[in-house]
């Protein structure tokens, strides 16, 4: 017979592996993969019952460094491939996670999709504006004047992609943005999207130190906490049309009704062949 | 079988109610004791255009079209001469036009056929809310030797929901149209009358489509991705309120980017899954489909085949998607391509690809084609082989779990969400046996290996092909060209040749030990397939032995392939 075990309470450090990052010293993605292994220990998440989701690029490194399960997919997927698994499993926690190329260029049709059909997930985008494993190009966020790449030397001469702007015009129920500066703050904003009923998404402002070096002033300029939180798209949209991309906070939560189809099994298989006879 | 069937087309203009008066036939033949195949053909128009519906009927099941047609049916003249290179005409054969459709198209007054009136529009407004697709329906039901009760109970369950007023107008055209029949029997005289058997076998009425729904069902699909596409979008349509039935689900996607890799997601979940696409889609899947390989997760996509390449011919058949499928994949990435020979063997093809994809942990591609996917047909309701998704999966509270462990059988057992201790990364990446990434040549070696060792030493069993018959001429094929070939071979028979059938039904991997047993005895190669650069006859001379003496009829869609063709080519080689 099983003797009852005692569980102790899972700490972040139970949700991290014992594989070393390949990020550069220095790299925004490491408070990131704190404050997500921090809000699975909040949340006392068991390990076999999460995911976490992701495609190609320096941040959708980080399932591998979780001890959840996890899935490293094809580049700009993570959305579609987290959809799936949720839906046909509701009974997991899902989080998806990548970077803004990743997300906003190569999937950024599945990003509209996503926050239009309110999957009950997560998704965490560490958004350092630039391709760092490709060594240094614009993303979609990068500002249009940045010369930094050999690919547009005279910049790219197009305007940078908002994704608060553009996951509220899409129908995302939770919308927030922390910093990887701050990764207690950033913990808790992803901590409070896992807890959100329906698609939350999380944008996280996490420095490129090589290619982006710039970027170390970020911490300087991000203001914490400053964005107040609204149900009102009215609002929200206000608030977004002067931002400069540099405050924190829950921008927008809202309740509408979550994508998930009733899965209860009512018919047999022969009753569905019947169907085929004359 | 060749003496004992029985070919109608029935064309008008959109709205002449064509589809209707074709499916009702087909379906009160089955009533009455026949088997029979409907294709349906239309113009590019969205909704309405002209229209046709290609009707073989026989004593016997049937599922392929014959060389020509016994009747050509046309509710009216619009645009009939469209159709005319898929209406093949004998000089026996009659055409049926209404007396009250005015200037005939050449392609009509030119034609070889025998050609006769009938008061179609004149019948029509004799009854009150009369129609005059009914009063053809009639005609043909009558001239095929349907008898009343089986039309009448086919109307009663297509028209139920119309109210009583429609189905009694139906019957009474219906009947009008039988009696105008009989006069032309006599007037011409046709017979088309096919012996009807009794029989005590369930008849199932369904498309490659449905076929192929059900039969993922059948295998343990439960979820489903979906992305609209013609012709496919059937099996689609037809698995979102079935997966629903059994406790499954299917999601409409932004795109077939997303369908691919949602049943991937869900596929990692533990529940098998499934997607419907046609030739560009595939395109859009195949890095997915490199990736569970690579993973090692189980997929199913079905390609319904269509003319290409590109958009090209959306509502034909063609076997083109054949390279793309076996070597569309970057990377070495052993694969499952298999093909459904018949519209009732897509229900059995797709039941044994889930099992396979499920089995092998790998992606599986089923190639069936327009021509089997939107065609209808009679047939005796199959059994079911028992082949369910079975995935080796890993204990509950396994303890150093290695996900891509190098078994013998280059299965490695799988976890799944909510087993513990397996928690592990799926990975694009190549990886070590514990799925961490790895770059090293041990690892890649290994890995590559395994997975195609995995697909190389399975037992495919007897499924792989069909072999029928024997002979020292071999005809090879696969898929829909199958049918034609076997009822050319019939036919042959019939004449003493003796000729063996070869249909593929596991494209990938190639089994060149069953292949060669197969051959043992055969001297001389037909190859068939619907594509235009012969990419059937290419594949097959790059991994079996083929005879010196091999020859290959290939012809593109959009064209089906006839019994005819086929017979003439084999007497051609002597």
């Amino acid at each position: 017979m099983e003797q009852p075990v005692q569980q102790k309470p899972l700490t972040f450090k139970d949700y991290k592996s014992d594989y070393k990052p390949v990020w550069c010293p220095g790299c925004g993605d490491f408070s990131v993969l704190a404050a997500i292994t921090k809000a699975l220990a909040e949340l006392q998440i068991p390990r076999e019952n999460s995911a976490v989701i992701s495609g190609i690029g320096c941040s959708s490194r980080i399932p591998a460094y979780t001890s959840v399960y996890g899935f490293h997919g094809i580049h700009g997927r993570a959305l579609a491939s987290a959809t799936g698994l949720k839906v046909a499993r509701p009974d997991l926690t899902v989080v998806a996670t990548g970077g803004d190329g990743d997300g906003f260029s190569i999937g950024g049709n599945h990003f509209m999709h996503a926050c239009r059909r309110n999957v009950d997930m997560t998704y965490v985008v560490m958004d350092n504006e630039v391709y760092g494993m490709t060594k240094g190009q614009a993303s979609p966020t990068t500002p249009s004047d940045w010369e930094g790449s050999k690919l547009t030397p005279h910049g790219t001469g197009v305007s940078p992609f908002n994704p608060l702007s553009v996951a509220l015009s899409a129908g995302a129920s939770f919308i927030a943005r922390g910093f990887a500066g701050d990764p207690n703050g950033a913990a808790k904003l992803i901590a409070q999207a896992m807890q959100h009923k329906g698609f939350s998404f999380v944008q996280i402002l996490s420095p490129c130190v090589t290619f982006r070096p710039e970027q170390a002033e970020w911490k300087k300029i991000v203001r914490k906490g400053e964005i107040t939180e609204t149900g009102d798209l009215g609002t929200a949209a206000a608030f977004l049309a002067t931002d400069d991309g540099f405050s924190t906070g829950v921008l927008y939560e809202t309740q509408r009704p979550i994508y998930q189809p009733s899965m209860e099994e009512n018919h047999s298989l022969s009753e569905i062949e019947a169907s085929f006879e004359l | 079988m060749t003496s004992q069937t029985v070919s109608i087309a029935i064309t008008g203009a959109g709205g002449a109610g064509v589809m209707t008066a074709g499916q009702m036939l087909l379906d009160a033949a089955a009533k009455a004791g026949l088997y029979g195949l409907m294709t349906r053909s239309s113009g590019p128009q969205i909704r309405g255009g002209e229209a046709a519906a290609y009707i073989r009927l026989s004593s016997a099941p049937i599922d392929c079209p014959d060389d020509s047609f016994d009747v050509l049916f046309c509710f009216d003249w619009m645009n009939v001469d469209r159709f005319a290179a898929e209406l093949p005409m004998r000089p026996n054969s009659v055409i049926i036009g209404d007396e009250a459709a005015k200037n005939p198209p050449t392609m009509i007054t030119d034609s070889i056929a025998r050609q006769v009136l009938v008061p179609l529009s004149q019948s029509a407004n004799e009854i009150e809310g009369g129609r005059p697709n009914m009063i053809g329906l009639g005609i043909l039901g009558e001239l095929a030797g349907i008898p009343l009760d089986a039309l009448q109970a086919i109307l009663e369950k297509v028209l139920k929901r119309k109210g009583e007023a429609a189905l009694l107008a139906s019957l009474e055209g219906v009947k009008l149209g039988m009696k105008v029949a009989s006069d032309l029997e006599t007037e011409i005289g046709l017979d088309l009358h096919l012996e009807r058997k009794a029989t005590d076998k369930t008849r199932w009425s369904l498309t490659g489509n449905e076929a192929a729904g059900m039969g993922a069902l059948r295998g343990g699909v439960r979820f489903c991705a979906a992305y609209p596409i013609t012709p496919a979008t059937e099996i689609l349509e037809w698995l979102a309120p079935n997966l629903e039935k059994v406790g499954g689900t299917l999601v409409q996607a932004e795109d077939e980017l997303a369908s691919v890799n949602m049943i991937i997601g869900g596929s990692f979940g533990g529940v098998p899954s499934i997607t419907a696409t046609s030739g560009p889609g595939l395109a859009l899947m195949t890095e997915a489909l490199g990736l569970a390989v690579s993973a090692e997760i189980p997929i199913v996509v079905v390609d319904v085949m269509r003319g290409g390449p590109s958009t090209g011919i959306p509502t034909k058949s063609e076997q083109s998607d054949l390279n793309i499928a076996l070597h569309g994949l970057h990377g070495d990435a052993p694969h499952i391509v298999t093909a459904p020979n018949s519209i009732s063997d897509c229900l059995f093809t797709a039941q044994w690809t889930v099992h396979l994809a499920e089995k092998l942990q790998t992606a599986a591609i089923m190639l069936s084609d327009q021509s089997l996917g939107q065609s209808r047909n009679i047939i005796d309701k199959p059994a079911d082989l028992a082949f369910v998704a079975k995935r080796d999966l890993v204990e509950d509270g396994v303890e150093d779990y290695k996900r891509y462990a190098l078994t013998d059988s280059g299965i490695s057992p799988m976890a799944v969400p909510g087993i513990k201790g397996g928690e592990y990364v799926a990975d694009g990446l190549e990886t070590a046996e514990n799925a961490r990434p790895s770059s090293s040549a041990e690892d890649h070696y290994a890995q590559l290996d395994k997975r195609q060792r995995k697909i190389d030493q399975f037992d495919y069993g007897q499924h792989w092909a069909e072999i029928e018959g024997e002979g020292d001429l071999a005809v090879i094929t696969f898929g829909s060209v199958t049918a034609p070939v076997r009822e050319a071979i019939e036919r042959l028979k019939e004449e003493g040749q003796k000729i063996k059938l070869i249909s593929l039904r596991l494209l990938s991997p190639a089994l060149p030990g069953p292949f060669d047993v197969a051959m043992e005895g055969v001297n001389k190669a037909l190859v068939v397939e619907q594509t235009h650069s012969k990419q059937f006859y290419r594949y097959l001379r790059s991994v079996y032995d083929l005879p010196k003496n091999t020859h290959v009829l290939a012809k593109p869609g959009p064209l089906p392939f006839r019994p005819g063709e086929i017979v003439d080519q084999i007497k051609e080689l002597g």
